[in-house]
């Protein structure tokens, strides 16, 4: 039998399962059930277990002083940095989609660029950048400009969460029909009041979303804001420090689990509260329409204010993100000059653990991203088509979501917590794969239940009609429309587990991946030079730009139908 | 008082050439449609009176006021979008009041203005309701008020009615033009539909690939096109190729494929080749062989009842064939098959020169 037939034979086999009411049926539950399983409820169950810890610790003034303080810490930042991205990201994507430069093409591309940078090498270039007295622009002051603690935290997350928020602005802007913008105009409104009054209402979900994508990364960074926090505690870097205290003998077990406990509860009912809050209040709350100041507003619209718009929206992206980001790569091109180069290849002393780290962390992130395709697909298909009905398809969706809201590193003490209670013996390799599944499956399910129901039904029933099974329609139909999205998803779920600290550092002990040694490094746990770290930091960005470069190949142009 | 005068106009796209050394001159108060097959630059020409985009080359003037450098705010000007665009986050009612409200007039005459122009579109029921709440005939009265509120003098209508269905249509057409009068506005009607153009405007200019290719009334249009392309455009037209055997103080006789000879009018030199362009209620048809004037005879090749009218497809024995039109109560039936005997007036027909690029070249749309 040749190889035609039997992918014929095993076509015609799917489409007589798929086309079994039973079959579909099972393989939903199979979704639902896993989900739950796998994803939802562990966590949950974590917190519940011990539960009880937190007795431990309500009597211990100062560790519950510290607890609640960083948590505070956690949300004001969050809330301080999603604004101030919101804010330095309108008029950064207004200038990519409506400025009449060809050089926004390049602009574009460069805005992505503190994205490739993974999270622990980006802390740690900032910290160079901003507080090294030796290097970066604090050398020109003669001594650190930014010390080490909160307003390094801040434009740490700042960097990070820019690129994100640009890129969801930019495709809200390309969505948008100009023509209400055109409207306005046409009734009388300058520029600035026709987007304060019609493009900004128009795509209000599109910029909470953006400071929604931004407070839930602000909020789960947990390795490059440990790099940075200096004596300052956030959340994660508080979760940290606890487990740091522990291993070091500072604290006991009861007091390290209390306080873990106690404040992973409270970072997640209040993010829980929050993204409700959000969601439910989000789409009344009106900007207010009221006032009209025709002149100050025509100010604002022409020439002078414009420039300097596009100005100060230059300066801050070259000056806040694009340098400190990229400012590593100074360390790492000395290092190219000097022996670290072939240590490093030789992998003696501390590149041992760099290499075999990367593996882990490359090894993890393919294991994630095929099994979060599998268990994930089924998922997207039932949200997309509202398979369950409208009301359970929405809860589903909603439910999906918690993953992406909860702190990761409270997501990761939690799965630990049940895991290693439920399951003495397990190995870290999978408790690591479990964890990094239950943070990056909503990423997967929400790319690829978008790019289905952007998917017209008529296009499936018109493959329906000209006699196609449902496996058939999935595979002639479906995946060639969505297949560059859903690649663009399975990237995202792979970059986001390799750049993932805090849930990893929460669930191992032995195991370590990339960022989690880069970290290490930095902090002096294991001694490193700074040539050695730059390198290492280095040769990070370099995989990970080459990863998305070969993406962009792979995709251009192609995926718009 | 708003006239409108373009003035050598050029807009490229790119590599396209979508407007090539436009002028036009738009009378005040005057209803005027530009009329072209999509493509033509029709859009294209309306955008840039609005200054919704700005021109390459070429001058425009609203009034005495140059403004192909002045923003869209500050032109004066409605606009209706094919599509509406009503705001989606506004109630009907907050739409039309949008206007005045960017002007800064205080609310009470804003509301006054609001109530103005919805007594002028019949719509005084469901303002509270959104756009995606609302019929198209709704949002298309929503879209006119809204427009009107800003008190513009001159209004852009950009296929206003290209998303309604044919009974709505029709009624609304009438209804714009009559409110358009009755505030005296100089109104630009952007359409590809000929009837459309035809039935409510006072002149229409014809466009065709980036060119102006006739202005005038309908009638004239009509009666008189300039040029085959307008002649197949508006209405419709019977073309008949032939070549001018005699011609002396513009009376011809032309000689049509197969040999026969018919008179025309024009003034077109011996020997030329020719397309004889004839309306097909122009035709005289009777049933048999008979002599008269200007003749042409044919077989009935097809019917078609249409209600008001029925129209004939005659053959020839050259095989060319041609359509004829007649009221249908006027008519004693004829059937497929019958010899028929066609007359017309000579003066009544129009003569074009043979395009250089060919018939259905310069025909097409």
């Amino acid at each position: 039998m040749n190889r035609r037939m039997l992918q014929r034979k095993i076509t015609d086999a799917l489409n007589v399962l798929s086309s079994k009411k039973a079959v579909k049926y099972a393989m939903y539950l199979a979704a639902v059930i896993l989900f739950f399983v796998l994803i939802l409820v562990p966590p949950i169950l974590g917190i519940a277990i011990k539960w009880g810890t937190i007795q431990q610790v309500l009597d211990q003034p100062q560790i519950i002083g510290r607890a609640l303080s960083s948590v505070a810490n956690s949300f004001a930042i969050a809330l301080l940095v999603s604004a101030l991205d919101v804010l330095a990201g309108i008029p950064m994507a207004w200038l990519i989609t409506r400025g009449k430069s060809k050089w926004l093409s390049i602009l574009d591309t460069l805005a992505d660029i503190p994205f490739i940078v993974p999270t622990a090498a980006l802390g740690y270039s900032l910290l160079l950048f901003w507080n090294d007295p030796q290097q970066g622009i604090s050398s020109l002051f003669g001594g650190s400009i930014v010390s080490t603690g909160w307003l390094l935290v801040v434009l740490l997350h700042f960097t990070f969460s820019y690129p994100v928020v640009v890129r969801v602005l930019v495709g809200a802007l390309l969505d948008y029909r100009k023509e209400y913008e055109q409207a306005s105009r046409t009734l009388g409104a300058v520029p600035f009041m026709a987007f304060r009054t019609v493009t900004s209402p128009i795509l209000k979900p599109s910029l909470i979303a953006a400071f929604i994508m931004s407070f839930a990364r602000s909020l789960s960074e947990t390795g490059a804001t440990f790099i940075v926090a200096g004596a300052f505690e956030n959340g994660p870097v508080f979760l940290q420090n606890m487990k740091q205290g522990f291993s070091d003998g500072l604290v006991t077990q009861a007091t390290y689990e209390g306080a873990t406990v106690f404040a992973s509860v409270i970072l997640i009912a209040i993010s829980c509260t929050i993204f409700a809050f959000i969601r439910i209040f989000g789409s009344k709350l009106k900007l207010p329409f009221k006032g009209m100041w025709p002149n100050i507003e025509r100010k604002l619209s022409y020439s002078k204010a414009a420039f300097s718009r596009n100005t100060i929206t230059m300066i801050v992206f070259v000056a806040i993100v694009l340098l400190p980001a990229l400012f590593v790569a100074l360390p790492a091109f000395q290092a190219v000059f000097t022996k670290t180069l072939p240590d490093a290849f030789l992998g003696s002393g501390v590149w041992s653990d760099y290499w075999q780290s990367l593996l882990v962390s490359y090894g993890l992130g393919a294991i994630v991203t095929v099994l979060g395709f599998i268990i994930g697909l089924p998922m997207a298909i039932l949200i997309a088509r509202k398979k369950l009905g409208k009301s359970l398809s929405a809860l589903l969706d909603i439910l999906v979501n918690i993953p992406l809201i909860v702190p990761s590193i409270a997501l990761g003490v939690s799965l630990k917590f049940f895991w290693k209670d439920s399951f003495p013996l397990m190995p870290e390799m999978l408790l690591l794969i479990f964890a990094h599944l239950a943070i990056t499956y909503p990423y997967i399910v929400k790319s690829m239940a978008a790019a289905f129901e952007r998917i017209s039904m008529d296009m499936e029933e018109a493959a329906r009609t000209l006699g196609a099974k449902p496996f058939s329609v999935f595979s002639t139909i479906i995946m060639p429309l969505t297949k560059y999205s859903i690649l663009s998803g399975a990237i995202m779920v792979f970059t986001r587990s390799v750049s993932e600290t805090g849930a990893t550092v929460a669930v191992v002990t032995s195991l370590r991946t990339a960022p989690v040694v880069i970290v290490d490094w930095v902090k002096g746990i294991v001694p490193a030079t700074s040539l050695e770290i730059g390198l290492g930091c280095g040769l990070l960005i370099l995989l990970s730009f080459i990863i998305l470069f070969a993406l962009r190949l792979v995709t251009r142009g192609k995926g718009r139908y | 008082m708003p006239d409108v005068r373009v003035a050598n106009l050029t807009k490229k796209f790119g590599e396209i050439t979508a407007l090539d050394n436009i002028n036009l001159h738009i009378h005040d108060q005057e209803y005027f449609a530009l009329l072209g097959p999509s493509g033509c630059g029709k859009t294209t020409l309306l955008r840039l009176i609005a200054g919704l985009i700005e021109p390459d080359s070429g001058e425009i003037y609203i009034g005495e006021k140059r403004v192909d450098n002045v923003p869209p705010e500050a032109r004066d000007i409605g606009f209706v979008f094919q599509t509406f665009a009503l705001f989606p986050h506004m109630t009907a009612w907050e739409n039309v009041l949008y206007g005045p409200r960017v002007k800064n007039f205080d609310l009470k005459k804003a509301e006054t203005i609001g109530d103005e122009v919805l007594e002028m579109v019949k719509l005084h029921e469901r303002l509270d309701a959104y756009p995606n709440e609302l019929s198209g005939g709704m949002m298309q009265r929503i879209a006119v008020a809204r427009a009107l509120a800003a008190g513009a003098k001159t209004l852009l209508l950009d296929e206003p009615l290209g998303q309604l269905d044919a009974k709505v249509r029709n009624e609304i057409r009438y209804e714009i033009r009559k409110m358009a009068k009755d505030l005296n506005l100089t109104a630009i009607h952007v359409t590809h539909d000929q009837a459309e153009a035809m039935s409510i405007s006072d002149r229409i200019a014809v466009m065709k690939k980036g060119k102006i290719v006739q202005v005038g009334t309908p009638q004239e249009l009509y009666l008189q096109p300039s040029s085959l392309f307008v002649a197949h455009f508006i209405g419709e037209s019977n073309f008949l190729e032939g070549s001018v055997v005699d011609s002396s103080d513009g009376e011809l006789e032309i000689e049509l494929r197969g040999g026969v000879k018919v008179d025309a009018v024009g003034g077109v030199g011996k020997g030329e080749r020719v397309v004889l362009a004839i309306r097909p209620e122009i035709f005289a048809v009777e049933v048999g062989t008979h002599r008269r004037k200007n003749t042409l005879r044919g077989k009935i090749d097809k019917i078609t009842f249409e209600g008001t009218f029925i129209r004939y497809v005659i053959r020839f024995e050259s095989q060319d064939s041609v359509v004829v039109i007649r009221p249908s109560l006027a008519e004693t039936w004829m059937s497929i098959g019958s010899e028929v005997t066609l007359s017309f007036e000579p003066k009544k027909a129009h003569v074009f020169a043979y395009p250089a690029a060919g018939l259905m070249e310069e025909i097409s749309v």
